[in-house]
């Protein structure tokens, strides 16, 4: 489980995040929404100790991650982040090697090989595999970082904006892909997400934040309702049920 | 890629043995310490440079900077002048290489200390922010160097101008050997970092997400980066251009992202960019130029088409 204890982040008088508590459970879809600059991705960064949180305490398995070795921590939550640029030319298969680096230390034996070409399967990339990265489409490019995020094999991952530029196909496919990490394989996914029904139809756990507090937080047929989703974005969103799916509808 | 490795050593042993060998005359046993000696200097400073901007380019995640970026060519400028236009030419700091040497390295490695000290005190910068300040702290030192430079006698000056290019023509040996002890133990010590070098690639992100302690890592390539660079523009002169050369043409040429090959293969370029360079110098142009104004002027070129060629991508 991770805990987060009264988390607070600053930028300059501004707090990002104030005061937020939130528990993630074992063996889920927790998603982070809310409007623009409620600090899901601040939050999802300083779970996952890419930010430096200015107060407060997160505790992963009973571990406050600041007391925890980077590299312990590495085989236990990975975070991936929306966007990925990087100077170096790789192909697929050696991005997703670097998944193996918390455990090999970059000398990778057959054990990591396997565990490379199990994620490169997961994420049914074997055809392209040897395709260097410039040369893939985005929604290719989204499996490939997250099969590497398969291969570190941790038990909890951390997504900020995995849809983000993906087309519906891509970005159903992604988030199938991510609901079997948990069904099939048992792992805790934490995701930011943009798109209220892909968190309605997908998540299990929904956490609505807004100006930095969490505003809701709770099952999702507690979350997707009408008041609460008012009192997050301030919009009046009608709800349909489509084949037990909530479905916001809020374009018009 | 071993057999890319084994073509430049082959290439660069030839340049070296055809160094040692032209014109020799016959008088052998004059020639060749003194060219062993040139070429010593050569492999050191070229490894050295290579080393330290390969490792810049990653930390910084930018195919464009060389370590001259924190301002120590400049200091080194600065110190140089400063001790001139103070003592005068014939000062016994200027005249004896050795302490000459230690001055500059201590006070290059003692700024960069500094520099470090200050901006890692605060938690949470981010190195862009570290290269601004030096790259403003380089600047006031050339302006400072200009400023003495012009008030100071010419004939100091000329004594200056000597020292703002490199030149492998009077390198000490006691130096060079005191410099490859340092460097080779720096070397040892921090070659278990390396294999960080392939993960900092990817970014600062995927690399605190591989459990890379980043910042702990960050801090000692920087200082290792300072201390290469003192030695290397103490013993000859500031030539780091060099390495913006050197570190492209491996990316190029070796194509793949394992730094333990593009640091060999790096290394190897640049000791073959210097030793071809000097050939020419020495042979076809009769020592009319520096190496420096050489390896400046194809580097400058290399670095515009760098900067059209990011453009169009």
């Amino acid at each position: 489980m991770i805990e987060v204890r009264n988390v607070t982040k600053q930028y300059g008088s501004k707090n990002v995040v104030e005061n937020v508590s939130v528990k993630i459970a074992k063996g889920k879809i927790t998603s982070f929404i809310g409007p623009n600059g409620a600090g899901k991705s601040t939050l999802l960064s300083m779970i996952s100790r890419l930010l430096t949180k200015d107060q407060g305490e997160v505790f992963i398995e009973g571990q406050e991650i600041g007391q925890a070795k980077s590299s312990e921590l590495a085989k236990k939550i990975s975070i991936l982040k929306q966007s990925n640029h990087i100077t170096v030319r790789l192909t697929i298969r050696e991005l997703v090697s670097f998944g193996r680096f918390p455990y090999s230390q970059g000398n990778l034996t057959k054990e990591d090989w396997k565990y490379v070409d199990e994620a490169i399967q997961y994420l049914e990339l074997t055809d392209i595999q040897h395709k260097y990265l410039d040369q893939l489409s985005g929604g290719q490019r989204q499996r490939a970082y997250i099969a590497m995020v398969v291969a570190q094999n941790t038990e909890y991952v951390l997504l900020d904006e995995p849809l983000n530029n993906l087309d519906m196909k891509h970005s159903v496919q992604i988030m199938k892909v991510l609901r079997r990490l948990v069904d099939e394989m048992g792992k805790t996914v934490v995701i930011v997400i943009h798109d209220i029904n892909f968190a309605s139809v997908y998540s299990d756990y929904i956490v609505a934040l807004k100006d930095g507090k969490v505003v809701k937080e709770g099952t999702t047929d507690e979350i997707i309702t009408r008041p609460i989703l008012k009192d997050v974005y301030d919009m009046d969103i009608h709800i349909e049920d489509i084949d037990e799916n909530k479905i916001c509808v809020y374009f018009a | 890629m071993k057999a890319k490795i084994g073509a430049l050593s082959l290439v660069a042993i030839a340049l070296i043995a055809i160094f040692m060998m032209i014109d020799a005359g016959g008088n052998w046993d004059y020639v060749l310490p003194r060219r062993a000696k040139k070429i010593l200097a050569i492999i050191l400073t070229g490894c050295i440079i290579a080393f330290s901007t390969m490792i810049f380019q990653t930390i910084t995640n930018n195919r464009i900077l060389t370590p001259s970026i924190i301002g120590l060519d400049s200091l080194y400028m600065f110190i140089q002048t400063f001790v001139i236009f103070v003592f005068g030419s014939t000062h016994f700091t200027l005249m004896n290489n050795n302490v000459n040497f230690l001055i500059s390295t201590g006070g290059m490695v003692l700024f960069a200390g500094l520099l470090y000290k200050f901006l890692f005190k605060r938690e949470g910068q981010n190195i862009y922010f570290l290269l601004l300040i030096g790259l403003i702290l380089g600047t006031l030192f050339s302006s400072l160097s200009t400023f003495m430079q012009v008030l100071i006698d010419p004939n100091e000056f000329l004594v200056v101008q000597d020292r703002m290019f490199a030149s492998f023509n009077n390198v000490k040996t006691d130096l060079l050997i005191t410099s490859f002890v340092l460097v080779i133990g720096i070397m040892i010590y921090f070659w278990r970092y390396i294999k960080y070098l392939d993960v900092l690639s990817l970014g600062r992100d995927q690399a605190i997400n591989l459990g890379i302690p980043y910042d702990f890592v960050i801090k000692r390539f920087l200082i290792v980066i300072a201390i290469l660079v003192s030695i290397a523009t103490a013993l000859v002169g500031p030539i780091t251009f060099l390495g913006l050369l050197v570190a492209n043409l491996a990316h190029q040429f070796m194509k793949t992202y394992q730094h333990k090959y593009l640091l060999v293969g790096s290394a190897l370029i640049s000791v073959i960019a210097l030793v071809g360079g000097l050939l020419i110098v020495e042979r076809v142009l009769a020592f009319s130029t520096t190496l420096s104004v050489i390896v400046n002027f194809i580097g400058g070129v290399y670095f515009i088409y760098l900067l059209l060629k990011e453009n169009k991508a």
